[in-house]
């Protein structure tokens, strides 16, 4: 049970960050301090990545696969046998990486949607966009175009896309986008998608059935090497699209009206990163199906422990939620070794009681 | 010359005229009060003043440049709103509420700087809201949290001082204490103020001049004691009022007369 014995080792980043709370880094924001909580989250994703490529189902001594990971790159370091090294480098490592974009991007969206609809309840997944890429990856998969290079993605993606176009124009009235109605709009549009969902699994045969389920609770063993190019493009253009209205988006938090009288252009503000966040979304979900939970809780989390400014709820959220994500996934694939339990089990699972935790002790 | 001018300004949200044929000029440093009932335009009024809304009819020039021409972070520069108040859904401190008034003077891409925090710790001195800096917003009693957005206001450096029914959820020392200070910002730093507001007495003693807003329609405006009359009110409010001089600070002070005690 070697392996094992480092899944508590997943969960010591996360004790340090919340240790560490908001007094050590006081005061409002600053670049600096951006940088420096960036900074940490980033070493506690990093290390996050490294105990979950050294867990797993194969167990590979803890030392050579540490060397290895190290030197392994140039070749210097060949103390592990052929297969291992195909595990850690072209199994673990890809799904590592993808997880941290899939959390990611997901975090990110979450902190974009919270903000623009000003709703502490709003999640990625919030304007029905996971419903549409649902109805589009469960027709691939009963259609068997799984064997097709982005054969699901590519029909989730295109679900999502069509969510997208379809929320958007029954909220928009008079060329105008109310947070209230565009929210109605998307639990309207999901709740069809559902029905679509349920119809088509009831018409599908048993062995189609599993990998649908698989796909509605989350599953990242999709993880390759353009799935991944793709998802990190938009959640990297995604960010730098983000990031730049972060202050405009802070005070539409506060108010559209004081929005207005600070001089930001609000309307642009909300379309440009309402398009943003749904593009994020919708390329994360139609990769990784609907993983719950992560989009919601650590923009939360995040804003409990340094406040609501998005030039700092950002980064903090993307860098935190890909950390997260990394490890309810390795908690996913060895828990129940050799076979594989849905990330999104473990995410609910794990998140709900946490942020329960959390809640109890601060306010939002 | 005038800060402000407004020259037959009019403006419809659908049919009918919300506000038509405004004109009048504000000095720079007047103190401007803008009195009328419930629907009367007063808070349109606003809106026009700020560039929140567009004139549908006339022009409106601000330090002598036309406001249809300026751009809205170049309007923030000039002329800041303190709302009525404030609830946040997210949880922001006292300190990042004041710093968002240096939004409208920072670049795209740029963190506040030391100048910028000097600014805003000056802003909070000035409103006694520096104690409550580390504070969440929402944290706070009704009359702190419009000090702080005062502050927030301050922290924007403007020329003019937007005030839209700033006392409605204050009592009566928070009320004077608010106008206070207020007034003292308007005297010390010539701050053009203008504010709206429905209660008639506490604009009375504060204001310079008073506007007085009838159906979207300028009915009155002038000195206090030239605005408000006992037959201005009447005409105006449809209420049955006595027009008395506070004997303290002889500004003209309403007292609205019941049924009942008149024996109708």
């Amino acid at each position: 049970m070697l392996p094992y014995f480092f899944l508590p080792f997943l969960f010591l980043p996360f004790l340090a960050v919340f240790s560490s709370r908001r007094d050590l880094t006081p005061g409002p924001v600053t670049l600096s301090r951006v940088l420096r909580i960036s900074g940490s989250l980033l070493l506690v994703l990093v290390a996050v990545s490294i105990v979950s490529i050294l867990i797993g189902s194969t167990r590979i001594g803890t030392i050579p696969a540490l060397k290895e990971l190290l030197y392994g790159w140039r070749d210097g370091y060949v103390g592990l046998a052929p297969e291992e090294r195909t595990i850690i480098f072209s199994i673990r490592l890809p799904r590592v990486i993808f997880a941290g974009l899939v959390g990611a991007s997901l975090s990110l969206a979450g902190v974009a949607f919270q903000g623009l609809l000003r709703n502490p309840l709003a999640d990625p997944y919030i304007l029905g966009i996971s419903g549409g890429a649902a109805v589009g990856a469960v027709i691939g998969i009963i259609a068997g175009a799984g064997t097709v290079p982005f054969g699901i993605s590519g029909l989730a993606f295109a679900g999502s896309l069509l969510t997208i176009v379809l929320v958007f124009s029954v909220a928009k009235t008079k060329g105008e986008m109310p947070s209230n109605t565009l929210l109605l709009a998307g639990v309207i549009v999901n709740a069809f998608f559902t029905a679509v969902i349920m119809f088509l699994i009831s018409t599908s045969s048993h062995t189609q059935l599993r990998t649908v389920m698989f796909w509605l609770m989350g599953d990242l063993s999709f993880a390759e090497g353009r799935e991944i190019l793709l998802t990190g493009l938009f959640l990297l253009a995604g960010f730098v699209v983000c990031f730049r209205y972060a202050k405009g988006l802070n005070l539409i938090v506060t108010g559209e009206e004081t929005a207005l009288q600070l001089g930001v252009d609000v309307e642009r503000t909300r379309k440009v990163l309402l398009v943003t966040a749904s593009l994020v979304t919708a390329v994360a979900v139609s990769v990784s199906g609907t993983i719950g939970f992560v989009g919601l809780i650590i923009p939360h989390m995040m804003r409990m422990l340094w406040g609501s400014d998005h030039r700092l709820l950002l980064p903090a959220s993307m860098l935190f939620g890909g950390a997260f994500l990394v490890a309810a996934d390795t908690i996913a694939r060895t828990a129940a070794a050799p076979s594989e339990l849905p990330v999104g089990v473990i995410t609910a699972l794990c998140g709900a009681p946490y942020f329960i935790y959390l809640l109890r002790r601060k306010t939002l | 010359m005038s800060i402000l001018k407004l020259e037959k300004i009019g403006f419809k949200y659908t049919e009918d005229w919300t506000l038509k044929d405004i004109s009048f000029d504000v000095r720079r440093g007047e103190f401007m009060g803008v009195l009328g009932p419930n629907g009367s335009g007063k808070t349109t009024l606003l809106r026009l003043i700020d560039g929140i809304l567009r004139p549908r009819e006339g022009r409106l020039w601000i330090n002598g440049l036309a406001a249809a021409e300026m751009k809205r972070q170049d309007l923030a520069r000039l002329i800041a709103v303190v709302p009525q108040d404030s609830q946040l859904v997210f949880p922001f401190t006292v300190q990042e509420i004041v710093l968002m008034g240096r939004v409208p003077h920072l670049g795209l891409w740029r963190f506040e700087e030391e100048k910028d925090f000097e600014i805003a710790c000056e802003a909070m001195e000035m409103t006694d809201t520096g104690s409550l800096a580390s504070r969440k917003l929402n944290a706070l009693s009704s009359g702190e949290r419009q000090r702080v957005l005062i502050a927030r206001a301050l922290a924007q450096q403007p020329q003019i001082l937007l005030l839209d029914e700033p006392t409605a959820f204050l009592d009566i020392r928070h009320q004077i204490d608010f106008f206070e200070l207020i007034r003292r910002l308007n005297r010390e730093q010539a701050l053009t103020v203008i504010a709206v507001s429905h209660d008639i007495n506490l604009a009375s003693l504060y204001c310079d001049r008073i506007i007085l807003l009838k159906e979207g329609r300028i009915h009155g405006m002038g000195e206090p004691a030239a605005v408000i009359t006992a037959a201005h009110i009447q005409e105006v409010y449809k209420t049955s009022v006595s027009v008395e001089r506070n004997p303290v600070t002889g500004r003209p002070m309403v007292m609205p007369l019941s049924s009942a005690a008149m024996g109708v």
